[in-house]
């Protein structure tokens, strides 16, 4: 699947603030049979989440989550979303969003079983989203 | 039919030896099932294997009463989307959510946030007063398993004692009772 995205910083008085708007198209499918829906006679349901994936001078690994939606069994197992705004506030511990090339966002989701294992899955393929250089000063959000 | 008292003759007909045997038998029991328990806290690295569900901030996927299986090797990486039980200082029940934000210094050390998937707002509310992260050291587990319903019984046996002193004579009756 993939996401396209636009962007922009928002200044903060001590963190870093992001503001990322995005498009998910995505169709869940068992790990085991590619052609297989997730939704199986022991799935209940998905919790789906995007997190940002990144890192900064004070921090090695940063991840946040942007977004999620539960998805229940008899849902449909495609996303296709468009110009979805972050449901959290994208902060950094920091001010490591300030011309950070490399934000990579990923789709992932745990299966939540009627009973059993809990298995958390990442999606295949993501998306690496640049943040620019200054801060905007302007709000257009 | 009603419980017939035909047990109580049973035990008067049992000699001293018999008694003290049935009390070994009940004893080998609770320690087997201690040694299971203890055995289950090495392999999963948690103080806490099992933990019952009591609220319901992380419905629609748990439920007060089901039953969740944790483990808590230090090797494992916390990451968002994690289910965690963790601890807040001073506070005795553990809490289960989802874990939204991490930092992890290059160091290893990491601080991260929880939030509830049935709450509107992060678990930041929920920390102790100045508290804005948790840490590796509040965690006591990672859910891997579950299993709905089964821990009922002992939110049952906390709320309402006099069902765990019946569910307990019960079991001791049967025990001391029961001819091997």
């Amino acid at each position: 699947f993939r996401k396209n995205v636009e962007d922009f910083t928002g200044p903060r008085e001590r963190s870093d603030l992001g503001f990322i708007t995005f498009d998910i198209t995505a169709d869940i499918l068992n790990e085991k049979s590619y052609l297989e829906i997730i939704f199986d006679w022991n799935v209940k349901q998905l919790f789906l989440y995007l997190s940002a994936e990144y890192s900064t001078k004070n921090n090695a690994l940063n991840q946040v989550v942007l977004w999620d939606k539960i998805m229940l069994r008899g849902d449909n197992p495609r996303l296709f979303l468009k110009d979805m705004k972050s449901k959290y506030f994208f902060f950094d511990d920091g001010n490591g969003l300030k011309g950070n090339r490399n934000i990579t966002l990923t789709l992932s989701w745990n299966v939540v079983p009627n009973a059993g294992i809990l298995p958390l899955v990442t999606g295949s393929g993501h998306v690496s989203v640049p943040f620019p250089d200054t801060y905007e000063t302007t709000k257009s959000y | 039919a009603m419980l017939s008292l035909d047990f109580l003759d049973d035990v008067r007909r049992m000699n001293k030896r018999q008694l003290y045997y049935q009390v070994l038998n009940f004893g080998m029991i609770v320690s087997s099932a201690l040694m299971i328990w203890k055995g289950l806290m090495v392999v999963t690295g948690s103080e806490s294997p099992i933990v019952v569900v009591l609220s319901g901030s992380m419905e629609p996927a748990f439920h007060r009463g089901d039953l969740l299986f944790l483990t808590n090797r230090v090797e494992d990486p916390i990451r968002v989307g994690e289910i965690v039980v963790f601890r807040i200082e001073g506070r005795e029940i553990p809490i289960v959510h989802r874990v939204l934000k991490i930092h992890e210094k290059h160091n290893g050390d990491v601080k991260f946030l929880t939030k509830g998937d049935n709450n509107a707002v992060d678990d930041r509310g929920l920390y102790k007063r100045g508290q804005h992260w948790l840490e590796k050291k509040d965690v006591v587990g990672r859910a891997r398993g579950f299993v709905p319903y089964i821990g009922i019984v002992t939110i049952l046996m906390n709320d309402y004692p006099k069902f765990k002193y019946a569910v307990l004579f019960l079991l001791g009756l049967f025990v001391l009772v029961h001819r091997e």
